[in-house]
């Protein structure tokens, strides 16, 4: 990992912590062209904010594929292997009676209801791994306090780069994000 | 700024930070300018060259604006009816459900064909919002959020039936594989417990994928509210007597719900991955739903129930029906709302028009598949259901063996449904009629008629005349039953109406990445 080395903590001149430097864009064109840049200038802790998901801006960004599906298909089969395991449990342990003379195990008039609850985890599983993997719910951030960052809502393009990256300078990292074509270029404090 | 390169302009126009000027060349024949039928040209999906932000303002302002002088009125009869609903579920439930018409013989009636009508409505939301997803059919993102809004509260009303129709309500928990002191387990061979767990688990998954739909949205809201905040403090009040304002509520309840979304790339793409997961997995779940509703009646062995054609039948069914009234809702919002016609375009309306069109010739081909296995089995009770019990109508009785006039003594209903659900779709055929936004509503309205009946018939005419003659009988409504139906219309416009109001009616974030301007490609 780049972000081995010891990591410093800058300071403003009124002694708040640094949380990084934002710079705006102005369309997705734009961002898209800047985040190519600042991946490859070697950054690692820094985001794009931007009001849709930008078509390709993974890509752009250099990150890697996430692992939310692997673990929804997992939580998924698992429940449906629950669902079947109660109804194992129900028809034939705790209350076995003989329905229209069939079977006490029989999977097929089991498969309705082993589905269900497989899609019920599955979805569970989406929504709450989504959550878990960003780190929500997280009601306070840094960059929530910046009037211009509130407009990232609304029609406005954001790429913020931290000050825990091993590369971070305010100087320089300010300079890059000019170079790439930044607007409004503003230090966040923690 | 004084000197501004020409590419600046542009993209600073696509990003609405520049005024467009706006030269409106419109084709008369394209309506609005989204009917456009030449292959080479993509029908606009939002019209006007709206900008990202004008999006948000028009979305937002349906939440953050009052609304027009038609809302407290209809609001109010919404309500007054939601509240006779509920007056007469009590009544039900203090009384029994002898209150409605049901006998002997028909046993289910109103109820479970409420259930079915209501159950099927909720179908459209999640075909639109999942299936079209999957099929990367755009033009969803401007009627999948009213549409999967009304998938819940129609499940909401679809839900009451069953649970009141047991009659002692206090038992209802037995239906769960709740460990109890009677050691009595429910019965997982049984549809009806299916029934239990696919609606529930439906009504479930709709609402995780509605909300995980809105989270961006409502942190749009929240940023909105702040802002206002931030510029002055003097906004409205809640209440006079309560120091609290608009303004800090919308952030706070909207900022709740957001769970702190910050619109970040990273977030985004386990965001993407997940919506399109909750889509792959509601795409079979919204077939299985209604397929098993359809196993309540099919695998029983009452003729006209007993059919393998009904999980198909229903599901198209269900689809027809539930589109029917996302038009019957959004028809209207789209008059009464400021510039909701540039997000639902005339294009979405004769798209919607000619799912109509399918699924009515769908379940058309379904009725004459009813009518052929009933005369290909040769069974003579399947072919008395529907001939004597549905099709003949009293001028063309027959004279029967015991030398009495034999004919449907609900014929009236089977041709209300046949003509609701299969001719009147048919004007979709001609271009006028399914560009035009009054007759897509008055098809609509006929073909959500047309649905009620089809249930009706189903349910009722199967079961009122069964194998033995000396076991036939009529079902009659009572007030209680026709109140309850409406009651439930009446839940079902409150809760929709509470949506429009407080909720984003719309999917911003994905309306905004289906405009042209987008594409990180377009300069």
């Amino acid at each position: 990992m780049a972000n081995k080395k010891k990591q410093t903590v800058y300071r403003t001149t009124a002694g708040e912590t640094v949380y990084g430097v934002m710079a705006e864009f102005a369309t997705p064109a734009d961002l898209y062209h800047a985040a190519e840049k600042v991946r490859d200038a070697g950054y690692k802790a820094w985001d794009v904010y931007s009001p849709f998901p930008v078509h390709g801006m993974e890509e752009a960004m250099g990150l890697p594929h996430t692992k939310l599906p692997l673990l929804t298909g997992i939580v998924g089969l698992t429940g449906a292997g629950l669902g079947l395991l109660l109804q194992y449990f129900v028809t034939h342990l705790a209350y076995p009676m003989v329905v229209q003379g069939k079977p006490m195990f029989a999977w097929e008039p089991w498969t309705p209801v082993t589905f269900e609850i497989g899609v019920l985890f599955t979805a569970f599983c989406a929504l709450l791994g989504m959550f878990a993997f960003n780190r929500l719910p997280m009601w306070y951030h840094p960059l929530m306090k910046k009037e211009r960052f509130l407009r990232v809502s609304d029609d406005r393009f954001v790429i913020c780069i931290e000050s825990k990256d091993a590369k971070f300078d305010p100087q320089a990292t300010r300079a890059m994000l000019e170079s790439v074509g930044g607007k409004h270029i503003e230090l966040v404090e923690e | 700024m004084s000197v501004i390169h020409p590419d600046q302009y542009t993209a600073g126009q696509l990003a609405g930070t520049i005024p467009v000027d706006r030269p409106q060349v419109i084709d008369k024949r394209a309506g609005d300018g989204t009917l456009i039928d030449d292959p080479a040209v993509r029908a606009p999906l939002v019209l006007n060259d709206r900008s990202f932000n004008d999006i948000t303002e028009t979305v937002c302002g349906y939440v953050e604006k009052k609304p027009g002088g038609w809302w407290w009125p209809v609001f109010g009869i919404a309500n007054m009816l939601a509240a006779i609903g509920t007056a007469m579920i009590i009544y039900l439930l203090i009384t029994g459900v002898g209150t409605w018409g049901l006998n002997n013989q028909v046993g289910w009636a109103w109820d479970i064909t409420n259930f079915v009508f209501w159950i099927g409505i909720g179908h459209a939301g999640t075909l639109i919002s999942a299936i079209l997803c999957l099929l990367k059919q755009k033009w969803r993102t401007s009627i999948n959020r009213a549409a999967e809004a009304m998938t819940i509260f129609a499940v909401i009303c679809a839900g009451t039936f069953p649970a009141i129709h047991v009659g002692r309500i206090w038992f209802i928990w037995m239906v769960f594989p709740i460990p109890n002191a009677n050691a009595i387990w429910p019965n997982f061979r049984s549809p009806l417990l299916w029934d239990v767990f696919a609606v529930s688990t439906y009504a479930t998954v709709s609402a995780l994928f509605w909300y995980m739909g809105m989270i961006p949205d409502f942190a749009t809201l929240r940023d909105r509210a702040i802002l206002r905040l931030k510029k002055n403090a003097t906004g409205p009040m809640v209440m006079p007597f309560l120091s609290l304002r608009v303004d800090e509520v919308q952030a706070r309840v909207y900022g709740l719900l957001s769970m702190g979304w910050r619109f970040s790339t990273r977030h985004w793409q386990n965001y993407e991955k997940a919506y399109l997961m909750l889509a792959g997995i509601s795409t079979p779940l919204v077939l299985s739903v209604h397929s098993i509703v359809s196993f309540d009646f099919a695998t029983s062995i009452l003729p006209g129930w007993h059919t393998t054609i009904f999980p198909p039948y229903f599901v198209a069914g269900a689809i027809f029906g539930g589109f029917a009234m996302v038009l019957l809702l959004m028809i209207p919002a789209r008059e009464l709302y400021a510039n909701m016609k540039d997000i639902i375009t005339l294009r979405h309306l004769e798209n919607m028009a000619k799912i109509l069109l399918v699924t009515g010739m769908m379940v058309g081909f379904a009725y004459a598949m009813e009518f052929f296995m009933a005369w290909y089995s040769g069974n003579a009770f399947e072919a008395d259901v529907f001939v004597y019990n549905r099709l003949l109508p009293p001028f063309l009785a027959q004279v029967g063996a015991d030398g009495q006039l034999k004919y449907a003594p609900y014929w009236w209903a089977y041709w209300s449904m046949i003509f609701c659900n299969v001719v009147t779709p048919q004007v979709f055929w001609m271009r006028r009629f399914r560009t035009s936004p009054f007759w897509i509503f008055v098809v609509a309205f006929f073909v959500t008629i047309g649905m009620w009946f089809e249930r009706f018939v189903i349910i009722v005419t199967s079961l009122h005349r069964a194998f033995l003659p000396g076991e036939w009988g009529m079902f009659f409504p009572t007030w209680v039953d026709i109140l309850t139906f409406a009651g439930t219309v009446g839940i079902f416009l409150t809760l929709f109406l509470l949506f429009l109001r407080f909720l984003p009616a719309f999917a911003m974030s994905e309306i905004k990445n289906v405009m042209p301007q987008a594409s990180p490609h377009k300069h």
